[in-house]
């Protein structure tokens, strides 16, 4: 009967369970598998300041080295986990080896959707996710060089930032009517698109591609309306999904994610799951959900770290999330669908305000630009839920805080 | 190697060598130091690195900058001598530093 932890994954989930399983007096054996080649990594920064150059990939790990020697963690990396079998309690890897398992956290993320269209494997088209990807679009990154863009979410506005801010030619194209519209408020996506103009970006809404188009390599994308763009290479950011295969075809629940309970654990009492690939409750929100967050990661694996150190606790986190383009920090607490009034806190023309989402007078959300201290409130706020004083939230010469 | 020791809320000390120009945030992670959770991983977006600076130390050390110092309000048990430390680099000039942590982060 092996007595250890296997994680499958090595991304930021994986790598606060090692910690976490350690700091909880785990004292057995911890396998760590990851299909890249790196030990865990921040992932954020990989549109921002890893592309730009200001970060060198040594501060991208989450943990150095050595502290993977010191806590006694086995490492596989550059596999693959292929295949978990229940019944004998053991994972096949790619490279033909065999792990026997005592627990399992499931860490396998999630990965970039690709676009189905024509022309997508030509030379020039790059997605945005891994230190490899960054590693082979930043030498495209030479002013007066033509980008376009692909998605209008948080990779594709951080790349269009970092793109105008060193002279590159910037298209990009959403075909949503909005930029960010499925995490955030027609408010905020307003300011963006007059904040990506104004640096210069070619925001095009509303735009559906219809195909790649070069000789050999990426020359120009054509779009439903029969309009064309020219480009020297296109970086595409459509969104992820949840790697819950290897669950599912080991039988678990997996729909919209691994299926969890509140302790991170799948229907199997020995297999865990944690991360962007989990479908979990969320108490404070009522109801269950896929997060594609780093302090969820986070969160689920202390929990997950927990039940499995023999002292539960049950998960219940409001989300946050933070998105960094040009020198605007965007923050947010919460989710705003379903909000039925908006209040706008400070000045969008000093870009230092923040919008607060209410639903039957209850804050459910808030968007913080430039304003962590509404942000940090904002947590708090959120989390306790209760009417609130809507004139004073309205007043920002009453500091959030004083509505708690 | 500046050393900094740590000591946990029930009394626990642990002094480690610590490697100057990281932070005081990370030399805690390098060492899977309990109780310095880096939420954000050092952007200065969440004050779960919160520690209180020994008072022999506080002068070398400084203090908080303003948006530190905003962000520090939401830290459990603000007191005088709290610091963010992802914001303190470590320095051979603060060989022997010494940090509490907070009973709680966040």
């Amino acid at each position: 009967m092996t007595d250890n932890v296997v994680i499958v994954g090595a991304g930021h989930a994986a790598g606060q369970a090692v910690a976490s399983l350690r700091q909880g007096g785990w004292d057995e054996d911890i396998i760590l598998i990851g299909e890249e080649d790196h030990l865990p990594y921040q992932r954020p920064p990989l549109s921002k300041k890893f592309l730009s150059g200001e970060l060198p990939q040594e501060r991208l790990l989450l943990r150095p080295a050595d502290f993977y020697d010191a806590q006694t963690v086995e490492r596989r990396l550059g596999v693959r986990a292929a295949r978990i079998d229940r019944a004998r309690k053991t994972i096949a890897l790619s490279d033909g080896g065999e792990v026997g398992y005592g627990k399992v956290i499931l860490a396998t993320g999630a990965r970039v959707r690709r676009l189905p269209c024509p022309g997508g494997d030509l030379d020039g088209v790059f997605y945005l996710r891994s230190i490899a990807d960054v590693d082979a679009i930043r030498p495209r990154f030479t002013a007066g060089a033509r980008i376009a863009i692909v998605g209008a979410g948080y990779i594709g506005l951080e790349v269009a930032a970092v793109a105008a801010s060193r002279g590159l030619a910037v298209t990009v194209l959403e075909a949503a009517p909005r930029v960010m519209a499925r995490v955030t408020s027609p408010t905020i996506s307003a300011f963006f698109q007059d904040v990506h103009r104004a640096a210069g970006v070619d925001i095009r809404l509303g735009a559906g591609l219809e195909r790649f188009a070069g000789d050999g390599r990426l020359e120009r994308l054509h779009l439903a309306d029969g309009t064309a763009v020219e480009a020297d290479f296109a970086v595409v950011g459509v969104g992820v999904a949840p790697n819950q295969e290897i669950a599912a075809e080991a039988g678990l629940k997996a729909d919209n994610g691994v299926w969890v309970d509140e302790f991170a654990c799948t229907e199997d009492p020995d297999i865990y799951a944690v991360g962007d690939c989990t479908n979990h409750p969320n108490a404070l929100l009522g109801r269950r959900l896929r997060l594609e967050s780093v302090h969820n990661a986070l969160e689920q694996a202390k929990t997950a770290a927990a039940a499995i150190c023999g002292k539960p606790a049950a998960y219940a986190q409001i989300p946050w999330f933070w998105s960094d383009q040009y020198d605007l920090k965007l923050q947010t607490v919460g989710l705003c669908a379903g909000a039925d009034r908006e209040i706008v806190r400070g000045d969008p023309a000093a870009r230092k305000f923040s919008v607060c989402y209410l639903k039957d007078g209850v804050v459910i959300a808030v968007d913080a630009v430039n304003l962590p201290a509404d942000f940090m409130a904002a947590k708090l706020l959120v989390a306790k839920g209760g009417a609130v004083d809507v004139d004073r939230l309205a007043d920002s010469a009453v500091a959030l805080k004083a509505l708690l | 190697m500046p050393k900094v020791t740590y000591i946990a809320y029930d009394g626990a000390e642990t002094t480690i060598d610590g490697e100057a120009s990281l932070s005081v945030m990370e030399n805690a992670l390098k060492n899977n130091i309990a109780g310095i959770d880096a939420d954000c991983g050092g952007a200065c977006a969440c004050a779960t690195c919160h520690v209180y600076v020994d008072p022999a130390w506080r002068e070398k050390v400084g203090g908080p900058s303003d948006m530190e110092s905003d962000m520090l309000d939401f830290a459990s048990e603000r007191r005088e001598n709290s610091r963010l430390s992802c914001q303190i680099e470590l320095t051979d000039e603060l060989d022997g530093l010494v940090v509490r942590l907070p009973e709680s982060q966040g």
